[in-house]
């Protein structure tokens, strides 16, 4: 191994790099961007869902039970209407995601004592977001209701019993339930994904398409200083993305690092040098810059997406599917992500990820340095 | 031991692509400092030679040692010792010219302490003084071509190694390359040059003439001439030359005919008997002829006599 070789590529190789503004964009302007798209774009946290409301009573207690949604943060009522009609058409038109309707004898049954139903006319299209509005619709209602039996109890000189039972509920790692603490960390895997595969990908294949190969391999560079000089800048720039990724996450989205910065860093390098390495595997093999592209988008980068735990829950995933992210670095490499920012958790409890994590590394690193022979055809 | 005179040897060497022979049975010994001339057609076989030389291609069986290394064996070896430029320019578009230079300066671990005089030494040599900042992708042919060489031979390697180094640059610039390859030449080194231009092929020391993968003919530009043409050569001014030309391959004293500009090649056993006959034999088939002569073969005639031979003895054999 001849450092004057490897360094000669190296160098070579960023020149190249400085001077395409496709690789360019890819590594300076693309990761901050993925990160604020998906730490805005993405939120699955719901505040503020709009609420028409129809009043047919128009009492004093009609609006006390109003007022209390109005109070939520989860509802906005945006507007108040006299008749169904409106409230349909605001349905159909997306303004609404429900539309609550108090009937015209609310106060009067209320009195009654007897039981008195408010109907939530309810947006299904999003089942997600419909569930949602369902459970703190009831909530709100329940908290109205049981206030009322207070009222009638001490009024009536009954000796105050809140509800026996009831749930104090505590979110640890992600006390705020913010959905961009849940999905920055894991945009990490996503940039590393496109910088490794994707640029990673094009190095060999670009050279075959080019011409240049031939007279690279007539060389005495060996196949492995090639591979070396061509992936160390993509490395040292992945990293630089890691830290800028990671202290926009931080700073911006006050995400929480809980845990070391160097765990982070090193958990970073091993799945940057196993990505790096797939993409240089599949540039050896596809030929084509065409070609090798798609095929790393295919078995990198989307599945860093979808499968990797990034944004949907591996658990929660049909059976073999859950398999199938076994094999993906990417799967070990958000779980570690996770755990360290929210969770803190030192390196020494992250075995469970980091030793697949490293085994995909180590394996295919080992699969790219066996790829690529110096001979045409 | 003539291995140690011969920078290139090779034996019996092969190339074969499924079916098709590329390489067949060849056998080359080429002295240090000699520049040896490859020609042949497109798809002669030329740069898979080259290619296995380099060691970028595996040979099929037989074996060839460049620079006392066996290709096959230790094509590491005989990296070091080889400057090669591809019959494509594949140098690197989008670099500079100076940073295509120090690229392969480092590639072939040019010692530092050298470094700057090999430098310069390749910028003279390619004419590229004061272009150093130039995009490589930018220069004209000819300028492309110098920069190739000068990027091939950066570490002062013993054997060089042209494919079609000239195809596609404009003749001063041909001129001018040749005057460096033979410029290298007179410093001891090797030079193995492919070529399709006949007349290039005079600049050779020694050529062997390659058809369909087999040397066809082996020597000094002079001897090749002299010893390869079966018979002797006439020239025929006549017309019109198509019909000309028609009617006398299927004269009785012509072993082959050819047009070539606006006059006929006639390979005939014995010029002097031949050309009465021959001047009956047209203006019997209402051709008129003009000039008719004797004259020394080009080595384009010696390769049309030679490839037609063979096509000849192929299809008698099939």
């Amino acid at each position: 191994m001849s450092y004057t070789r490897l360094l000669a590529v190296a160098k070579k190789e960023v020149i190249q790099i400085l001077r395409d503004s496709r690789s360019l964009i890819i590594i300076v302007i693309m990761p901050p961007i993925l990160v604020l798209l998906f730490g805005y774009g993405v939120n699955l946290d719901l505040k503020g869902l709009p609420v028409y409301v129809y009043d047919r009573d128009g009492s004093q207690q009609s609006q006390d039970l109003l007022k209390r949604f109005q109070a939520s943060d989860y509802f906005h009522i945006v507007r108040v209407v006299n008749g169904y009609p409106a409230l349909t058409r605001a349905l159909d038109d997306g303004h609404a995601k429900m539309g609550l309707v108090v009937p015209w004898d609310f106060s009067e049954r209320l009195r009654a004592g007897g039981p008195v139903q408010v109907q939530a006319l309810v947006d299904g299209t999003d089942d997600n977001t419909a569930n949602v509005l369902i459970g703190y619709t009831q909530a709100v209602v329940q908290g109205y209701s049981s206030d009322i039996q207070l009222n009638w109890l001490r009024e009536h000189g009954q000796a105050v019993q809140p509800a026996p039972v009831s749930v104090e509920t505590r979110t640890w790692y992600n006390e705020d339930l913010e959905s961009s603490a849940f999905i920055v960390p894991g945009v990490l895997a996503l940039v590393m994904s496109v910088i490794g595969a994707f640029l990673a990908s094009l190095t060999i294949a670009r050279e075959w398409e080019r011409g240049t190969m031939e007279q690279l391999i007539s060389t005495p560079v060996s196949a492995l200083e090639i591979m070396l000089g061509k992936l160390t800048p993509y490395f040292v720039l992945g990293m630089a993305d890691v830290v800028v990724c990671a202290l926009i996450a931080i700073y911006w989205f006050q995400v929480p690092l809980r845990g070391s910065f160097l765990t982070l860093l090193v958990s970073s390098a091993m799945f940057l040098v196993a990505v790096l390495s797939l993409g240089f595997f599949i540039s050896v093999v596809a030929k084509s810059q065409l070609a090798a592209s798609q095929i790393a988008l295919l078995v990198a980068f989307l599945p860093a997406f979808l499968l990797s735990g990034f944004l949907y829950a591996i658990e929660q995933m049909p059976i073999p599917l859950q398999w199938i992210t076994r094999i993906l670095p990417a799967r070990y490499y958000v779980s570690v992500l996770k755990k360290i920012f929210l969770k803190g958790m030192p390196a020494a409890l992250l075995y469970a990820d980091l030793i697949p994590l490293a085994v995909f590394t180590v394996v295919l690193a080992l699969l790219a340095t066996r790829a690529f022979h110096k001979r045409l055809a | 031991m003539p291995e140690h005179n011969n920078s290139v040897v090779v034996e019996k060497l092969v190339k074969r692509f499924g079916d098709f022979v590329a390489v067949d049975q060849l056998n080359l010994e080429i002295r240090k400092g000699e520049v040896f001339g490859f020609l042949g057609p497109n798809g002669a076989g030329k740069s898979t030679t080259i290619r296995m030389l380099c060691g970028l291609l595996t040979p099929t069986s037989g074996r060839a040692l460049v620079a006392g290394h066996d290709v096959g064996r230790e094509p590491e070896a005989v990296r070091q010792n080889i400057g090669y430029m591809s019959q494509k320019f594949s140098l690197y578009n989008d670099l500079k010219v100076i940073e295509n230079i120090r690229l392969f300066a480092g590639l072939y671990s040019v010692p530092s302490n050298m470094l700057s005089e090999r430098i310069e030494w390749a910028l003279r040599m390619a004419n590229l003084k004061g272009q150093e900042n130039l995009i490589t992708g930018t220069l004209p042919g000819g300028w492309k071509q110098r920069l190739a060489l000068g990027c091939a031979v950066l570490h002062k390697p013993p054997v060089i190694f042209l494919d079609e180094p000239t195809s596609g640059v404009d003749p001063i610039s041909r001129r001018q390359f040749w005057d460096l390859i033979h410029q290298m030449a007179e410093e001891g080194v090797t030079i193995f040059v492919t070529t399709h231009y006949m007349e290039e092929a005079e600049y050779c020391n020694r050529l062997a003439l390659i058809f369909r993968g087999k040397m066809v003919a082996l020597g000094a530009p002079s001897e090749v001439k002299r010893n390869s043409m079966k018979g002797e050569l006439l020239l025929a001014e006549c017309e019109p030359l198509g019909k000309a030309v028609e009617v006398l391959q299927s004269a009785p004293d012509v072993i082959d005919a050819a047009v070539f500009g606006n006059a006929l090649h006639l390979v005939v056993r014995d010029a002097a008997a031949a050309v009465p006959q021959v001047e009956k034999y047209l203006s019997d088939q209402g051709i008129s002829v003009g000039r008719i002569e004797k004259i020394r073969p080009s080595l384009e005639d010696v390769f049309v006599s030679l490839t037609t031979a063979r096509d000849a003895g192929e299809e008698r054999k099939a």
